[in-house]
This record gives structure tokens, C-alpha cells and sequence, in this order.
């Protein structure tokens, strides 16, 4: 039954990583904004689109 | 579509008749940045969302002081010679558009490397290389695309911002302590007595305080310092109970695990305290794009063109300029320091000032105030004053404006804590004595379990979840409060004041009135025809009011300069303006600005501006004149007097010529005898007044704009419903009693069990979540029952 000793160890050591991750996202700056990242996280498909038709363009120069 | 809209910005283009790639602009600045925009593959921009853009405005000169090296220093946020890296705020930023081509900018100029947007804050950070962009060039490319930003004297020197993010770190380590010595104490609430679980209970019970050790010695900080302010200060605070209860249950808990005599209360001490922070935080929500705390800094600019006296143009830093310099100031740019003119044609607009929105004309000679806005060309002036010593800048050394109105005010909660506080100490001490004589070894027991429950957990969050949620449901209606304090203050007034020009009354929209002899149909063309070619404030705002007419090219077109215009259409001379230039000799006694007109030396008649008031004044002051007592307070002249006192009930108080400080001294008066005032107003002439009542609300036609420090901002949109808002307030302080009765019950119920002395942790660690809980859901669904009522 001393295996309880590993499980806690491994748990409390788990959760402590995830605590830490927390807060240096806080010190980051993550929490900062919450909102920009939520609407550039979508405009990557326009980026593409602008992209293709670029190359569109080069092709029939060519 | 019957009107057609600007492709770019979606002003109306039905005339401009500006056609570029088969799209219509209002006006060619318009065009322009679709041009760039369409050169540079950016016309995504325009997919995102309809008619994003801004026109572009002359900039000419502006930023001349982005030059100076002094200067630049000071706004930077990073400078390392080449890479350099600034945030500048840009009102305009609006939409997902805005930040797409904001975070595209490198395409339009490769020497920006990186550009991020805060969308809440409105502002973008750029990284350039400074070798090749300079910084009034990346100014000036952001002004070409109509996202000017705004530099004010307020950006200079304050270099690094400190952003205070300790009340999340203390959220986050309440509540990884509060999840994780819930999952310990497992066991012990079902009291399994299985053996191995036996042996280990010392190790899980030490692991738990371990958990705790922080939870009590750095999240719950605020509340120990709080309550030894208030205690020093003889104030009873709510954190006194919650600073006794915290540290009760720490030092029992502490005392059973060492003594192995229980597990001790270590999960109702963690989950208390993520809760109470719970509640600040969510209080502590505010609106990050608008700022409460305006003062003359935010509109003044950080340099002005200082001419040197070998004739060259230099741009300084305003807090340079001496006593005795001459400035130069360009159309729509703002006099940062009292002076005289020496040249030029001054036409001052001092509505930031005195709150009037007439410009004046000054001639050379003539004294300029600080704070006035030149809006006729340029003008060179002479320095008299430094700008501290400045008229306007003096109104920020009153006092007012160094004392935090929130210290002064006791809130709701802290009034009831005095007496809950008390009679949880009377309990205590009762029940103790009971048990000392009855059965002693309970009796500590009993003393500490009174203290434990009695912890006004529910009794503190009552407040803050309301009041955050009346926050939020004000706000989607576009009433911006600072904090939650102004809610409490707001169902306490008894006195509203208000300003007159820009608060009662719409800035943009004027009315006019033309009294005289009928104009022929010729003559209203022919002056229609002559207002269009004259670029005076008055003949603009003539122009736009006036009926449509056909539009003549006139043989002669003539502007004299602070007197009028005339001009000549087939034989027939007109001339428009001031009454002793078109030969008018009658004494005006109108105290009203009018606009006389004559044809062929005849007389006809003037036209007469009047503001217009803002829709539903009437009814809202006929609303409120029940519960309060009504005052008017204007900078302006009384020319007004007769037609307010048509609109507004009898018994609203009219005073006028009222100056900055005789604002702020009227209300320092009546308060002294006992009036809660509620003050609206708009421009800086208000910030003194709105300082010193106790909550003053800015009113405001575009609120990205500026408006003054102040508790509360209102979009004018919604000025009609200012009394159906101090209802919600009113409504938010009936529902925190309520929740205090609530709160009490569970109170009452908790120390049934603490005073028998049968309080277990397994009913501690339930009574407290569930109480706190069915008060969060309580507040949140009562508010938002009120707030439904709002239309």
C-alpha cells in the first residue's frame, strides 16, 4: 500500500506543473487580452485566399 | 439601394461622384486608401466587414513635433537604435478589419516587422526598424489609411506600464489549493475506517495545510491589511469578521492536526477564500477602452512649432515652452499655453474650455486662453504663461481632484458589518460561558465554531456579484460606470445638476429661425449659392440647414474676414452677415448668434441659431422632478433662458455665466447642506464640478472620445433613459438586502451547530460553498430580471 506515497508524488508534482504553466501564462501577458486573439485566430483562411490568388496571377504571367 | 454609400468609409456618395474600379467613394481621400489598400493586395480589408474605413484627414504638419528626438524618446516602449517599438492608441479601431489590416501593416511598408492589436484598449504595438521608417513616418502611413492615432501629452513619460495582475495570481493559487484539499479530505467526509486509510491520514492532513500555507499568507493578504485600516481607523469593515474568521479557522485547524485530534477545517478555509476573490475579481471587471481618469493631459498635445529667432520653425516639447516664445499654431490644433496673438486670424474654439460652442474671432493683440482650438487657419502667438500656470491647467491644482471620492463613502456592506460583527462576538462570548459552565472541555469548541460559520462569506459576495452584474447590464446599455461604488451612490442622489451646451443639448445639431421679410425664390437660391463658397463655421452650418435650392456659378464672390460674405448673380448684390455689415442699425438685443442678410442694400431679415435639444428631455426632467431636485448650470450666456423654461418643469433652477470653479463651489455648497449630488456634463469646464459631486456622470456623442475624469460615462444616445438607469441602481441596492436576509438565514442555521457544539467539518465544508453559491445565483438572476426591464 506504500505505493500511495508514488501516486501522491506523482499527483502533487503534476498539479504543481500545471500551476506553474498558469502563471507564467499570466506573467506572458496571456490574460491580458482576451478578446484580439479570439478574432485573428480566424483570419488566416483570408490570408491564404490572398495568397492563392497571387499565385494565380504570377501563373498566367508566366 | 436607393442612397448610395462610400465603398470605403459608407458616408453618403450620391454626389460625389467619385468612381474608381467600379466602386463608389464619398470624397478622393476615400479613394486613396482603397488605392493603396487595392495595390497592396490588402482588399481583404473590405470583405471582413462592410464600409470598415475612415476618411483620411489632412495631417499636414501635425507631427512635425515626431521629430524631435526628446520626444520620441519618451513614447517609445523599447529603442535599441534600430528595432524600436511603440504602442500608440487609435480611437478608430472598431472591427475584425481594423485589427486585420492593423496586423498587416509589414505589406504596406516592409520596416514593420511585427504589429499586434489590443482590441479592448484600441491600441496597436509596432515594431520597426527605425533606420528606415522614422516614426513620424509611421504616423503619417497610419494616418493615410484613416487610422490616425492619438498622442497626447498623457503618453508622454509614462514610459513602462505596471500591470497589477496580483489578483489573479491569488485567484489561481485559492483555487489549485481549494481543488486540491477537497480531493484529500475525501476520506475523512465519509468517515471510512478502513486501515489503511488510518495510516495514512497524518500524511494527507499535513499535505492539506501545506496546500493552505499560501492560500492564508498571500491570497487572503487584502483582507488582514484591510481589516487592520479599519480597525486603526475605529471602522468595523466586512473584513474584520472575514480577517478573524480566516485566521480562527487556520489556528484551529492547525492546532487539531498537530494535537491529532481532527482534520480540521482546511477545505471550507481555501474554498472561502477562492470564493470571496471569486467575487473581486469579477467586480474588478471593467472597461478596459475607456478611461475614468481624464485630465487636460489627454487633450493636450506634446508639442507645439516653436519659431526661433532666426525666423526657422522648431518643433519643442510643450512643458519647454517659456514665457515670452512665439508659437505657431495650425488650423484645428489646440493652444496649449495662455498668449496673445500677433498674426494671423484668430478663431477660437473654447468649448473645451467654457463649454460654448460659438467660436471667437480675435484680432491681433487680443489674449488666447489655454485649451481653446484654433479653427481658422495658422496663427503665430506670444507665450504669457508656462503651461501649469495656464488659466485652465490651474482648475487641476483645486483639491478636488487629489481626493479618492470612494474613501469618503461608507458602502453598503461595511454599514451592516458594524452591527453583524458585533452580535457574532456577543454569541460567541454567551455561548461560551453557557458550555464553560456546563461542560468546559467544549467550550473552545464552541468559541472557534462560532467564529467559523459566522464568516459573512455569503454576507461579502452579496455585493460584489450584484453590483458587477448591474456593471455589465449598464454597460451592453451603454452607460459606463468606473465601479461598483458609483451604483451605491447613484440610488443615493437627490440632486441632479446639469450642463447646459453639449449635455442637454446635441453639439451637432443646431436649429435655425429666420425672421424678416420673405426671400424670393431667386434670392434663396442666390444665397444658398453664396453660404457654399464660404468655409466660416456659420455659413457651413447655414448651407446644411437651409432647403435645397439650385446651385448658380455668381459673377462676383467676395469673403471679408470676421465681418461677412457678398456676391453679385445677375444684377442682384447680396450680402450675408454680422448686422452692422450688411447695414443692419437696429441694436440687437438677441443674445443668440445670428446671421443678418440684405439684398440690394435692402435689409431682409436674420437668421437666428438655436440649440437644439437633446429628444426626450422633457419627458425625462418631468420623470425625475418627482424624487429630485433639478438644476441647470451653464458657462453660457442666458440667451437660451426663455425657451428652457418653456421646456422644463417650473421648479428646475436656471443659472447661467457660471465659470468653472462657480460650478465646483455650487456643489461643494449644497453638499455641505446635506444634498447628494448628481452631476452631468461634458466638457473639461465640467471636471471640476464633476470631481467634487458625488458621482458625475460625462455624457458623450462618440465615448472612444474624450470625455473628462468622471464616476460614469453615457453615450447621449441614451441620455432620454438616464431615469430608468438610477431605477436599476435603486433596484441593485433592494437586491443586495435581500441577499443579506438570505445569507443571514444560512447564518442562523450554521450556528444552530456551532453553538451546540456539533459543528464537523463535513457540514462546514457544505454549509459554506452552498451558501455562497445560492447567493451567486440569487444576485445574478434578480439583477438580470431588472435588467430585462430596460428596453
Amino acid at each position: 500500500m506504500s505505493v500511495i506515497y508514488v501516486l501522491l508524488a506523482v499527483s502533487v508534482t503534476v498539479a504543481i506543473v500545471f500551476f506553474i504553466a498558469f502563471i507564467l501564462a499570466v506573467k506572458n501577458g496571456q490574460y491580458d487580452d482576451s478578446y484580439t486573439p479570439s478574432i485573428r485566430m480566424l483570419f488566416e483562411d483570408e490570408l491564404v485566399k490572398e495568397k492563392s490568388k497571387k499565385i494565380d496571377t504570377n501563373q498566367l504571367k508566366d | 439601394m436607393s442612397k448610395e454609400t462610400c465603398f470605403h468609409c459608407g458616408l453618403d456618395a450620391t454626389t460625389s461622384k467619385i468612381n474608381f474600379d467600379d466602386k463608389l467613394f464619398c470624397c478622393n481621400g476615400c479613394k486613396t486608401v482603397y488605392e493603396i489598400f487595392s495595390v497592396n493586395d490588402l482588399t481583404c480589408y473590405y470583405d471582413l466587414q462592410t464600409a470598415p474605413g475612415a476618411t483620411p484627414k489632412d495631417i499636414e504638419g501635425k507631427y512635425n513635433f515626431l521629430e524631435n528626438s526628446k520626444i520620441i524618446e519618451q513614447l517609445l516602449e523599447f529603442n535599441d537604435g534600430n528595432t524600436q517599438i511603440i504602442t500608440l492608441y487609435i480611437p478608430h479601431i472598431h472591427c475584425s478589419s481594423c485589427i486585420w489590416i492593423l496586423e498587416n501593416l509589414n505589406k504596406l511598408n516592409p520596416s514593420i516587422s511585427a504589429s499586434i492589436v489590443n482590441f479592448g484598449k484600441k491600441t496597436v504595438r509596432v515594431t520597426f526598424n527605425a533606420e528606415t521608417l522614422s516614426l513620424k513616418n509611421l504616423v503619417t502611413l497610419l494616418s493615410s489609411i484613416g487610422y490616425e492615432p492619438f498622442i497626447s501629452l498623457d503618453d508622454y513619460s509614462v514610459g513602462k506600464k505596471h500591470i497589477d495582475r496580483s489578483l489573479i495570481y491569488k485567484l489561481g493559487i485559492a483555487g489549485f489549493a481549494f481543488g486540491n484539499v477537497m480531493f484529500l479530505s475525501f476520506p475523512e467526509y465519509f468517515e471510512v475506517g478502513e486501515f489503511w486509510l488510518e495510516q495514512f491520514k497524518p500524511l494527507f492532513r499535513w499535505l492539506m495545510f501545506a496546500f493552505s500555507v499560501p492560500v492564508v499568507f498571500y491570497s487572503s493578504q487584502d483582507y488582514f491589511i484591510s481589516a487592520f485600516k479599519g480597525l486603526r481607523s475605529k471602522i468595523l469593515n466586512i473584513d474584520v469578521p472575514i480577517a478573524l474568521g480566516v485566521s480562527v479557522l487556520f489556528i484551529r485547524s492547525t492546532f487539531e492536526i498537530i494535537t491529532d485530534k481532527g482534520s480540521g477545517f482546511f477545505d471550507s478555509l481555501t474554498g472561502l477564500i477562492f470564493f470571496l476573490l471569486l467575487g473581486k475579481f469579477f467586480q474588478q471587471k471593467t472597461y478596459s477602452f475607456l478611461s475614468f481618469e481624464r485630465d487636460y493631459k489627454s487633450y493636450f498635445p506634446i508639442g507645439i512649432t516653436k519659431i526661433t529667432s532666426e525666423d526657422k520653425e522648431e518643433s519643442i516639447q510643450v512643458y519647454d515652452i517659456e514665457k515670452g516664445d512665439r508659437l505657431l499654431i495650425r488650423n484645428e490644433e489646440l493652444i496649449p499655453v495662455d498668449c496673445i496673438l500677433i498674426k494671423g486670424n484668430a478663431r477660437i474654439d473654447y468649448s473645451f474650455v467654457t463649454g460654448e460652442s460659438k467660436t471667437v474671432s480675435k484680432q491681433s493683440g487680443d489674449k488666447l486662453f489655454a485649451g481653446g482650438k484654433q479653427v481658422n487657419g495658422t496663427i503665430e502667438v506670444d507665450v504669457l504663461k508656462s503651461v501649469e500656470q495656464s488659466y485652465l491647467t490651474q482648475l487641476w491644482s483645486n483639491d478636488v481632484f487629489k481626493k479618492d471620492k470612494s474613501l469618503a463613502f461608507t458602502n453598503i456592506t461595511n454599514q451592516i458589518s458594524k452591527r453583524f460583527t458585533i452580535s457574532i462576538l456577543a454569541i460567541a462570548i454567551l455561548a461560551t460561558t453557557f458550555w464553560l459552565i456546563t461542560d468546559a472541555s467544549k467550550a473552545m469548541n464552541v468559541f472557534t465554531s462560532v467564529l467559523i460559520i459566522a464568516c459573512p462569506c455569503a454576507l461579502a459576495l452579496a455585493a460584489p456579484f450584484t453590483f458587477g452584474n448591474v456593471l455589465h447590464i449598464l454597460g451592453k446599455k451603454k452607460f459606463y460606470l468606473k465601479n461598483a461604488s458609483v451604483i451605491e451612490q447613484l440610488a443615493k442622489a437627490n440632486t441632479i445638476i446639469f450642463d447646459k451646451t453639449g449635455t442637454i443639448t446635441a453639439n451637432k445639431e443646431t436649429t435655425i429661425d429666420y425672421e424678416g421679410l420673405q426671400l424670393s425664390k431667386e434670392e434663396e437660391a442666390l444665397l444658398k449659392s453664396t453660404l457654399r463658397g464660404s468655409n466660416h463655421p456659420l455659413s457651413r452650418s447655414l448651407y446644411n440647414l437651409l432647403n435645397e435650392q439650385d446651385i448658380v456659378t455668381l459673377d462676383a464672390f467676395e469673403e471679408h474676414l470676421g465681418k461677412g460674405i457678398e456676391a453679385t448673380y445677375n444684377q442682384n448684390h447680396i450680402k450675408v452677415g454680422s448686422a452692422p455689415f450688411v447695414g443692419y442699425t437696429t441694436e440687437s438685443t438677441l443674445l443668440n448668434t445670428a446671421v443678418h442678410v440684405s439684398t440690394n442694400k435692402q435689409y431682409k431679415g436674420k437668421f437666428t441659431f438655436y440649440n437644439a435639444y437633446r429628444k426626450g428631455l422633457s419627458s425625462l426632467f418631468n420623470e425625475l422632478k418627482k424624487d429630485y431636485d433639478l438644476v441647470i448650470l451653464s458657462g453660457d450666456n442666458e440667451g437660451e433662458k426663455d425657451n428652457l423654461t418653456k421646456l422644463l418643469p417650473t421648479k428646475t433652477k436656471l443659472l447661467f455665466h457660471q465659470k468653472p470653479e462657480d460650478k465646483l463651489e455650487y456643489i461643494r455648497y449644497h453638499q455641505t447642506e446635506g444634498a447628494n449630488i448628481l452631476m452631468i456634463g461634458d466638457g473639461l469646464n465640467d471636471a471640476g464640478a464633476l470631481a467634487q459631486s458625488n458621482v458625475g456622470i460625462a455624457i458623450s456623442e462618440n465615448v472612444n472620445v474624450f470625455s473628462p475624469a468622471c464616476d460614469a460615462i453615457l453615450d447621449a444616445s441614451k441620455f432620454n433613459q438616464l431615469f430608468n438607469y438610477i431605477k436599476v441602481s435603486k433596484a441593485a441596492i433592494k437586491i443586495i438586502k435581500w441577499s443579506f436576509l438570505l445569507s443571514f438565514m444560512y447564518n442562523c442555521i450554521g450556528l444552530y451547530f456551532a453553538v451546540t457544539g456539533q459543528l464537523l467539518p463535513v457540514v462546514a465544508a457544505i454549509l459554506m460553498p452552498l451558501s455562497s453559491i445560492s447567493i451567486v445565483v440569487f444576485t445574478t438572476l434578480a439583477t438580470n430580471m431588472v435588467g430585462r426591464k430596460l428596453e
